[in-house]
């Protein structure tokens, strides 16, 4: 899967879950300060990508996930190194 | 002197009807809401049918994100409550910090509860949705009508059974009447028809089993009842003081002058054989209200349509009412839209507010065959003209509630 086709995924598990117009959910956007996502929106999220693509992320490592683009990067690496084992 | 409470706005969503005036229609027409359940496959039970509101489509009402995270009941409570608050134009009428909200349901969110256990066995912890606990709680409803709409004073729930609607209209007017608030939104919602809901109520045999006639299903106080009819909807009244309602020009409705509540302290389910609880709130209600029995000439009765009920109800309309029970009209709103549980005095409480307005006794329709233990005039299958100065609607539940709420005419 390619970079810009898990963030096409990302952006519509965020769409559907967040009350926020499209062309809001870029890279760089944060959940908490540009997409008003509270702490249960934000868990609703991590569930969300979760199932999306098939894998777990770690509770420390779900802080570090702030934005969009970070999101992405997470599942990008995930999903790499699932293919290399 | 206790303040003067009023009714300046009103607000139901129903199986006979979504909004005051198609529910009202139903109501005084006798026009049955009672249908095959469609919302979940109810062929494993012996009840298939039900008060369901099937034209209900949450995204009439709610984005999609904000209908996704409202259980069905908290969804009929907001839908209700929108109706009441705009009728009473009470947003912006009276400051927030001075309203308050008394929001209750029998369940809660059942569905919700079912559908994430079923996630919870099947996929794990993990897989459960954050927004589970606040999406059940019985108390979301109260809580969600006061963040919408800002509502700072009071807010809380009451839960007990098919008594809560008149709990949360009681419990109202008493903290209107002491000054803690000058308005309260109060009522019920209840969306019980769930799968767990339907073999609970079953295996207690307390449901109607007439599935070739479901229309017919809810027969109050007939020879040939067998149970009550599992409804859900949701009803909501704004309560205003007085001068309060009266200085900002609101729509003065009707007046609510008495409320009482007790206990039978007798059984889980079954109420007292000779009606003991339910005639001595009854009249503890009259007594607060300050009128005698002769003055009331409505009673909106709890009238479930199972044996004990409607029996045991009826004998203490006797004991209370004497020769005057003969004469006042009676009837039970229920044989049209079914029991709603929590929400049940709720929508009854408008249906009575309604019928004192227009002077319109609704009937008890599917009443043919007469039972010698339910002697009254419970106005059978047509509506009578009858002018109404005084009425009270009862409720009472399992646990042995019972909560009896009076309304006057607004002149």
């Amino acid at each position: 899967m390619t970079h810009d086709e898990i963030l096409q995924r990302v952006r519509a598990i965020v769409l559907d879950r967040l009350d926020v117009k499209k062309d809001k959910i870029t890279e760089t956007a944060s959940f908490l300060d540009d997409l008003g996502a509270d702490s249960l929106e934000l868990t609703e999220l991590v569930l969300a990508v979760e199932e999306e693509f098939n894998l777990k992320i770690p509770d420390d490592q779900i802080e570090k996930l702030t934005t969009v683009g970070r999101v992405v990067l997470f599942v990008e690496s995930c999903l790499a190194s699932s293919h290399n084992s | 002197m206790k303040r003067r409470v009023v009714i300046t706005g009103m607000g139901v969503i129903a199986p006979c009807g979504i909004g005051v005036p198609a529910f009202w229609e139903s109501v005084r027409e006798g026009k049955s809401g009672i249908k095959t359940i469609t919302i979940l496959d109810p062929a494993p039970y012996p009840t298939r049918f039900g008060g369901e509101i099937s034209d209900f489509n949450p995204l009439n009402f709610f984005e999609k994100v904000e209908a996704r995270r409202l259980d069905r009941f908290a969804q009929f409570a907001l839908v209700a409550c929108r109706e009441a608050v705009t009728g009473s134009r009470i947003d912006g009428g009276v400051p927030k910090d001075r309203i308050g909200v008394v929001f209750g349901s029998g369940m809660g969110g059942f569905s919700t509860i079912e559908e994430q256990h079923k996630r919870l066995l099947e996929n794990g912890p993990r897989r459960v949705n954050p927004f589970l606990i606040p999406m059940m709680i019985v108390n979301i409803a109260a809580g969600e009508i006061a963040i919408r709409h800002g509502f700072k004073g009071p807010n809380t729930s009451m839960v007990s059974a098919c008594t809560t609607g008149n709990h949360c209209i009681g419990f109202g007017l008493r903290t209107i009447q002491c000054g803690d608030a000058d308005a309260m939104i109060v009522g019920a919602s209840e969306a019980g028809i769930t799968h767990i809901s339907l073999a609970g109520f079953s295996i207690m045999r307390a449901l109607s089993t007439r599935n070739d006639a479901p229309q017919e299903a809810s027969r109050p106080f007939d020879k040939g009842r067998d149970g009550f009819v599992l409804s859900e909807g949701a009803g909501a009244l704004v309560l205003e003081e007085f001068e309060t309602a009266r200085r900002r020009g609101a729509p003065i409705l009707a007046e609510i002058i008495g409320y009482a509540a007790n206990s039978d302290a007798h059984h889980i389910t079954a109420p007292c054989p000779d009606g003991d609880g339910a005639r001595s709130v009854m009249r503890l209600a009259l007594a607060d209200a300050g009128l005698k029995p002769t003055d009331i000439d409505y009673i909106n009765a709890h009238g479930t349509s199972t044996q004990l009920n409607d029996k045991a109800e009826t004998a203490a309309l006797k004991d209370v009412f004497g020769e005057h029970a003969r004469q006042v009209r009676i009837s039970s709103t229920k044989s049209v839209h079914g029991h709603l549980l929590g929400a049940g005095a709720a929508v009854e409480a408008v249906a009575a507010v309604m019928a004192m307005r227009e002077g319109v006794v609704p009937p008890t329709i599917n009443y043919t065959n007469p039972d010698p233990d339910c002697d009254l005039n419970y106005t059978p299958n047509v509506k009578a003209a009858h002018p109404i100065t005084h009425a009270i609607s009862n409720a009472f539940g399992f646990g042995g509630h019972n909560a009896t709420v009076v309304f006057k005419k607004y002149f």
